[in-house]
């Protein structure tokens, strides 16, 4: 099988048709994952008896079952209890909780890398609760937070391809698709992963760039 | 032109309830485990009063201090400041919340750390300006004159847009001072606060202390290895050992003529190496 420029250019329209899905399925996911992973870090942050422990519970279930299977766990058995959804709407909702049981470990690891001495000094300084948090010890986290988290998102842009197997419309389900129907192979998967790359070597040097000038200069 | 550290500190050194003890420690008890930080500890200080720790490390000097920040926990016994009841724990009673009350007497409390716990993130005028905008509630604009003041006393009136990773180990401790003075504590603590520094930095540290000591009826606890500083500034010296007071009185007294074996043998170890 040779290359045919002719016919890789005239797949190029669905395939970035695709790769728009694939981004769009990160954002929401990410969003999510921000969101959920927030509430779930807060929760088991509380350590409020058998509520903070099914937290802690849910983060190792997420994070010790593949992607793979929580995703096909959605697709496949939700619908039998009555819950039906697009499987694109099926891929965003199982990527972010997937994603926030990562996210709430950064959160987690990102006030902690907070130096005690910090809080001690809020204290010293009866600087209540709220500005404690909001002014001193978020800020600070946030800086070793924001890079961590900036890999996470590049990894689930690659995670979404994933999504394929339920049929979510993505980058890696279209190429799938103009393969069955053309028996070609060569052109499809070789623009995909192109296109991929395109996406993630940028995005990691900005993480890149991004971690470097929020390290505090010293 | 009376001295900007004087001017600072309008508040009456006399403490509140009528009585005449700015601190007090009754009966007051700390253990990690086994060990016992502070056994059954008794100790005053009166308004104004400077009054210097010294003693082997592990003698419970910094555990006082930390208890009257409530930065630590008393295992038992009674804390009063400008007469008002910071803690009160009876034995092995668990370990109580913090009451509003608590949250009161400890803005009558200024301290100052070792590893200055500056925040990073913030320039040195706005880690002065913090607590008066957002405890006190004080205007921007007031803030931000107070900590201008604050920072020229300390000698940083070049530096009040640094952030502390720009500043040397001498500058941020001094900015530290400022910002603790910040709130006009009645009480000022100082813990060890000149043993993380390179040798040649000490010196301005200490005299923005001696400033404040000379120039202030401030009530001041310091806990320090600098025998010379601590002689020359204290009304009193406590030598501690192995969570007991083991000798107080005058410098002079305590650092020429000391009763106690453990104080002769624990002054002969740091004074002549």
């Amino acid at each position: 099988m040779t290359w045919d420029t002719e016919y890789a250019l005239s797949i190029l329209p669905r395939l970035l048709r695709g790769l728009l899905v694939t981004i769009e399925a990160t954002f929401a996911g990410i969003a999510i994952a921000l969101v959920l992973g927030l509430i779930v870090a807060v929760i088991r942050y509380l350590r409020i008896p058998i509520i903070s422990h099914l937290f802690t519970f849910y983060v190792s279930f997420v994070r010790g079952t593949p992607l793979l299977v929580q995703a096909f766990a959605a697709f496949f058995i939700l619908p039998d209890y009555g819950i039906t959804m697009s499987a694109l709407l099926t891929g965003i909702l199982v990527v972010g909780v997937n994603y926030s049981a990562y996210t709430a470990e950064v959160y987690r690891a990102g006030i902690e890398d907070v130096d005690k001495g910090q809080w001690e000094a809020t204290t010293a300084l009866s600087l209540p609760g709220r500005p404690t948090w909001t002014r001193i010890i978020l800020p600070q986290a946030v800086r070793k937070i924001i890079p961590v988290l900036g890999n996470y998102w590049i990894q689930m842009f690659k995670d979404v391809a994933i999504l394929s197997a339920i049929t979510v419309s993505e980058l890696l389900y279209t190429a799938q698709t103009i393969g069955s129907s053309d028996y070609r192979y060569l052109e499809p998967l070789t623009i995909v992963g192109l296109l991929y790359l395109a996406v993630s070597y940028p995005a990691a040097i900005i993480v890149r760039r991004l971690e470097r000038r929020l390290a505090f200069s010293r | 032109m009376p001295s900007p550290a004087e001017s600072i500190d309008a508040e009456s050194p006399e403490p509140a309830n009528g009585s005449d003890e700015m601190i007090t420690f009754e009966n007051v008890s700390k253990s990690w485990g086994d060990n016992k930080v502070l056994q059954g500890l008794n100790f005053h200080v009166k308004p104004a009063e400077k009054v210097s720790i010294i003693g082997p490390s592990g003698s419970g000097k910094t555990t006082i201090l930390r208890i009257l920040m409530t930065l630590e926990t008393p295992g038992e016994g009674v804390v009063t400041v400008d007469g008002d009841e910071l803690w009160n724990v009876a034995a092995g009673q668990r370990i109580p919340r913090e009451t509003k009350q608590m949250r009161l007497t400890r803005r009558k409390i200024g301290m100052v750390f070792q590893q200055f716990n500056l925040f990073p993130h913030l320039s040195a005028i706005q880690n002065v300006m913090e607590a008066p905008v957002q405890v006190l509630g004080m205007s921007k604009d007031e803030a931000h004159e107070r900590a201008k003041d604050l920072l020229d006393m300390v000698g940083l009136g070049e530096h009040l847009n640094h952030k502390p990773p720009k500043l040397s180990g001498g500058q941020q401790q001094r900015v530290a001072i400022a910002r603790a003075m910040a709130m006009r504590p009645k009480v000022m603590l100082f813990d060890e606060v000149t043993s993380a520094l390179d040798p040649e930095l000490v010196g301005d540290v200490l005299d923005v202390i001696r400033d404040l000591a000379t120039s202030t009826d401030m009530t001041m606890l310091l806990v320090t290895h600098e025998m010379r500083f601590a002689e020359e500034i204290s009304d009193r010296v406590v030598m501690f050992d192995s969570g007991i007071a083991v000798e107080q009185g005058p410098p002079k007294k305590i650092f020429k003529q000391p009763d106690n074996d453990r104080t002769k043998k624990f002054l002969r170890a740091v004074l002549e190496h």
